[in-house]
């Protein structure tokens, strides 16, 4: 009772809550700038730099959407928040979409009230150690204090991969990737577990990379995507098709600079995609040039991959399952038509 | 033969052990087996912990250095080196470089204000009060925030460092005094209702830690409000931290008001002033004089509570400190303890000074009620 | 209503609401658990867990910081001009610094940089390293029981006596000594039943084992520094707070006492602390409710107690803020409550009867 007056004291002097609205497309076009959801700072995925601009792989699928909806893949405003953080922001319609390393899984997709609709990229849970330690495999790591961020997947993931297989583990948790990896750092963990992108990325931040390994072990499936609020379709849609675009670009050949001279080519693939033929754009509410927007301004995914994450990037993280499915990757996107 | 003296004696000094440094030394730290035992352990305690602490801080530390090769020497007391590279953002955290003189002006002009303020008797200091209750909040949110009268606009989530602080702290102060006085005055109302209600929020928030009240602003908040409204995590913040310090300010001006003699309210409800004119001119002036340094000493708390912000994300003084120890290029093994020490530092000088101010005020008044 | 409202817009969303969660399972490891648990137990374990970590971290860390205060707070008002001094620098210092400032110093700048397990400082039995503290665990074999009863009854016994003694004084005017008996009692006759039954414990020492200690007591590093930044934060507060009650007690009082014949000692023990603790329990009990709550800056470190691992990860992974925090708000709440009940109680009892 007591809390039900607390509650409602501190909600009543603000505003009075209203249903969460169905078109999220509507009011982003009217309020004019998309508000995407990012992570404090992980490098590769979603980082701020000095002067609060923003890069990463996370980041620029926010930019693909706005490029799709505006044309213009500066109108776009970030939140930056903590894995705690996150899905109350999503769930409240504090942000469009949230575009923040989130793995998708079955709780979260239904008990949560979301929409996993485009996986940026496909990730699996590792670990690291130091070169000193002479553990060569995860198998050795019994006994071990594993440093891991609190509340993610990755915990369970941890906790799953120990028990089954008959090992003990003490887990210290951060609420911050900083605090985890300057736990590990001081020696307050044998071991530093997340996503194996996070590990390259991180690795980067210690004072002596070289010091450090990734082990060969992959434990889990992690494929990180955008959400979106449950049930709205038509939302979902423009979040989805603005990674299809950019992967459809990747597969046909069209990248940010030949964009403008793809658009006159004959082949009837890129012309569907760069809106020269056919009303695509209609159908998710946006005009017809909208791929051509995302791939002019903000790049096909293997330009997107490799100056976050791949090759043009301190990460240099090879593209292995993130690579087209028709280089042996899974990255595949339904056609345009 | 007479037994009057017929002349003075000369007078001599005390014994040497009784006067001057001796005497005190024995006075006051020898005067028996077990205080001079006493003694030796504080000069023990004294002798393991100064000296070596000013080694570290001044004697072995690192004052000047461009990255973290300077603080890695052998034996390296503090990287100080450190604090003067990140100063920039310990004051300002990543607010716009380019804008960081209105932060200043803001902050300058607050100074003057408060200073004009606490120096007692200054002419017109009551124009002074009127611009710091009105016009400074609105010019430091307008310079702050920017976006009109074409200075280009900072994005909260830019606020950064000390500056950060000072706005957590001063609105947590600016809200929670009205509001705590509304609520002390509705904790002893005559209408049950709202001495229920009062009672409540009151009891409520003192008896929750602040973190959770951050948490709550945090992920809470958002749930209840119209969705779409991009609801500044700032604001969710500052309207946590208001709404918390103001139960313990309620606290702080009810023992204020329960001092008063009922004789002053029956005097003044004679005179035919109602409720509002009643505790405005009469009852406030003196419970709230009397209550002075407890007001100062929540805003002690309130000022250290600041740090608490970092939990929830927000760069705040000591946040900026903390988030610059993994720039990998200052790493080094006292960089930590520099920076925690700076920031120790600057909230001691800052908290002292206003608990010093606190005991002025209260010598001040009490003067005024000692008679003589 | 609002609260209606925020409901139907979570069903709006099919998020889950209620407080089912708590019977699923958690999944996560817990580094510190006071009660069995693993990764299989249920939410609602995990609260436990937390619940308890919190109750033995404001334990222990009233127990520490009314001790460190007292001593403080009374060195303050010590005619030894040095203690005087120290200990009120030490109250000025540690006061006006936040204490999260002094958790992430203690954790961050100290214990951190402590040496690897392989390396700790070794002092007598004591081990430390940046793994924590770690102690030979007492192992009770058979025959332990003898020497827990012993104890028991010399307890018993002390009661008597001190009962007796009083009865005495009462009749007689002159009571029995009490203490030094006492003393003797309580110690030596579960010594010398532990001794003729044969020693029936052990001491479990902890062994370096792949890359950890295993076995003995262990505080680990998060627990520490909780428990260092709480105390000696609190303890400046608790030394004003017995400063200012000893100085409340009218210097009358002591003169007088002393004039009676008791001894200074006497007077302080007899007539000035009870006098002082009346003024000094009120306010020493908002302290420890403090301390309590301030344990909830854990949140900061991975010292897993409620604000961490309930308010975060069990908030995080089942996404039901609303209940996870009501939760946590009304466990703190009930804390405070209890106390100020218990706190009124003794306020009643303790108030000057007036005649």
């Amino acid at each position: 009772m007591r809390k039900y007056i607390l509650m409602t004291s501190i909600a009543a002097l603000i505003s009075f809550a209203s249903s969460v609205s169905a078109a999220t497309l509507d009011d982003v076009k009217k309020k004019g700038f998309v508000q995407c959801g990012v992570s404090q700072g992980l490098k590769g995925f979603s980082s701020p730099d000095d002067k609060g601009g923003w890069t990463g792989i996370d980041v620029d699928l926010c930019l693909a959407i706005a490029s799709a909806i505006f044309g213009d893949p500066e109108k776009v405003k970030f939140t930056p928040l903590s894995a705690k953080e996150r899905f109350t922001a999503l769930q409240s319609g504090e942000i469009d979409v949230l575009s923040r390393n989130t793995t998708w899984a079955l709780s979260r997709d239904t008990a949560l009230g979301f929409d996993f609709r485009a996986v940026t990229y496909y990730d699996g849970q590792g670990f690291m150690v130091r070169k000193s330690s002479g553990v060569k495999s995860a198998r050795d790591l019994d006994g071990a204090t594993v440093c891991v961020l609190m509340g993610t997947s990755t915990s369970l993931t941890l906790a799953d991969y120990f028990r089954s297989n008959n090992m003990k583990y003490e887990p210290i948790t951060f609420e911050k990737d900083d605090e985890v990896v300057a736990a590990y750092e001081s020696g307050r963990c044998d071991t530093y577990t997340t996503d194996s992108s996070g590990l390259y990325a991180n690795r980067l931040t210690l004072k002596d990379p070289q010091e450090h390994i990734v082990l060969p072990e992959i434990i889990s499936k992690e494929p990180l995507g955008a959400v979106v609020r449950h049930g709205d379709n038509q939302w979902g849609d423009v979040v989805s098709w603005s990674l299809y675009a950019m992967l459809n670009a990747e597969e046909l050949g069209v990248n940010s600079t030949n964009a403008a001279g793809m658009r006159e080519s004959e082949n009837p693939e890129i012309r569907r995609l760069l809106g020269t033929e056919g009303k695509f754009g209609e159908g998710l509410g946006l005009s017809d040039d909208w791929a051509y927007n995302i791939i002019a301004k903000v790049g096909n995914y293997a330009e997107i991959f490799e100056r976050n994450v791949g090759k043009g990037s301190p990460l240099a993280i090879p593209r292995g399952l993130n690579a087209l499915w028709t280089q042996g990757g899974i990255q595949y996107a339904p056609p345009v038509r | 033969m007479s037994f009057v003296r017929e002349s003075y004696l000369i007078q001599t000094p005390p014994p040497l052990l009784r006067v001057g440094v001796p005497g005190w030394l024995r006075e006051n730290l020898f005067s028996s087996a077990g205080n001079t035992l006493l003694t030796l352990t504080g000069l023990y305690l004294l002798w393991i912990i100064v000296p070596p602490f000013i080694e570290w801080a001044l004697l072995d530390a690192v004052w000047q250095g461009s990255g973290r090769d300077a603080c890695l020497v052998e034996d390296a007391g503090a990287c100080w080196a450190f604090v003067a590279a990140k100063f920039g953002q310990f004051l300002y955290g990543r607010y716009t470089i380019e804008e960081r003189w209105r932060a200043d002006l803001v902050f300058l002009i607050g100074a003057l204000t408060a200073g004009l303020l606490m120096s007692g008797r200054v002419p017109g200091r009551r124009y002074v009060f009127v611009f710091a209750v009105l016009i400074y909040p609105v010019l430091g949110y307008v310079l702050l925030t920017g976006g009109v009268f074409g200075l280009p606009a900072v994005e909260t989530s830019l606020w950064g460092g000390l500056l950060l602080t000072f706005v957590v702290a001063s609105v947590g102060m600016a809200v929670s005094f009205p509001l705590g006085i509304l609520l002390a005055l509705g904790r002893r109302s005559q209408m049950p209702v709202m001495r229920l209600l009062s009672i409540l929020y009151i009891e409520a928030w003192r008896g929750v830690p602040l973190i959770t009240v951050l948490f709550m602003a945090s992920v809470m908040l958002p749930l209840f409000l119209p969705p779409g409204t991009n609801f500044d995590k700032l604001l969710r913040v500052l309207i946590g931290v208001a709404l918390f310090s103001s139960a313990y300010m309620a606290e702080v001006v009810r023992g204020g008001l329960q001092a008063i003699a009922r004789g002053q309210y029956e005097a003044a409800s004679a005179l035919g002033l109602g409720f509002w004119r009643l505790n405005l001119l009469i009852i406030m002036p003196q419970a709230l004089r009397l209550v002075i340094p407890g007001i100062v000493n929540t805003f002690i708390g309130l000022f250290k509570d600041t740090t608490l912000v970092m939990i929830v994300g927000l760069f705040d003084f000591l946040g900026s400190v903390q988030v610059n120890f993994s720039d990998a290029n200052w790493a080094a093994p006292q960089t930590a303890a520099s920076g925690y020490v700076f920031a120790a530092l600057v909230f001691w000088i800052i908290c002292f000074s206003m608990s010093r101010y606190s005991m002025r005020i209260e010598s001040r008044l009490n003067e005024g009620t000692r008679r003589t | 209503m609002l609260a209606a409202n925020t409901v139907d817009n979570l069903r709006q969303l099919n998020v889950a609401s209620g407080f089912g969660f708590l019977g699923h399972t958690a999944g996560f490891g817990i580094s510190q658990t006071l009660i069995d648990y693993s990764e299989a137990s249920s939410y609602g374990r995990a609260f436990l867990v937390a619940l308890l970590n919190t109750l033995l971290v404001a334990g222990i860390g009233i127990f520490l910081a009314a001790i460190l205060g007292f001593v403080v707070g009374i060195a303050r008002l010590s005619s030894n001009w040095l203690v005087a001094r120290l200990a009120a620098v030490y109250i000025e210092i540690f006061r006006n610094i936040p204490l999260l400032l002094q958790i992430l110093f203690w954790y961050t700048a100290v214990l951190s940089n402590l040496p690897a397990p392989r390396n700790s400082f070794e002092i007598g039995s004591l081990l430390i390293n940046n793994r924590g503290m770690y102690l030979p665990a007492p192992v009770a074999e058979t025959g332990f029981g003898g020497v827990a009863v012993a104890a028991a009854v010399a307890l018993l016994g002390v009661v008597f006596l001190r009962y007796w003694s009083n009865m005495r004084r009462t009749a007689t005017g002159r009571g029995a000594p009490v203490f030094w008996p006492a003393l003797g009692l309580l110690t030596g006759l579960p010594l010398m039943v532990f001794w003729l039954s044969g020693s029936p414990l052990h001491f479990e020492a902890p062994v370096l084992r792949g890359f950890n200690f295993t076995g003995g007591i262990r505080a680990i590093p998060e627990l520490l520094a909780l428990l260092f930044a709480l105390s000696i934060y609190t303890a400046a507060f608790i030394a004003e707070i017995v400063r200012s009650g000893i100085q409340a007690v009218n210097w009358g009082q002591s003169e007088a006492a002393v004039a009676l014949g008791l001894r200074r000692s006497e007077a302080l023990r007899l007539v000035v602390l009870p006098q002082a603790l009346r003024v000094i329990i009120p306010p020493l009990t908002s302290q420890f409710l403090n301390l309590t709550k301030n344990s909830s800056l854990a949140a900061a470190l991975a010292y897993p107690e409620l604000a961490s691992v309930f308010a975060g990860t069990v908030l995080n992974q089942t996404g039901q803020a609303v209940e996870v925090l009501t939760i946590t708000m009304a466990v703190y709440l009930s804390l405070s409550l209890l106390t100020s009940l218990a706190m009124n109680y003794y306020n009643s009892r303790i108030a000057l009867v007036e005649r």
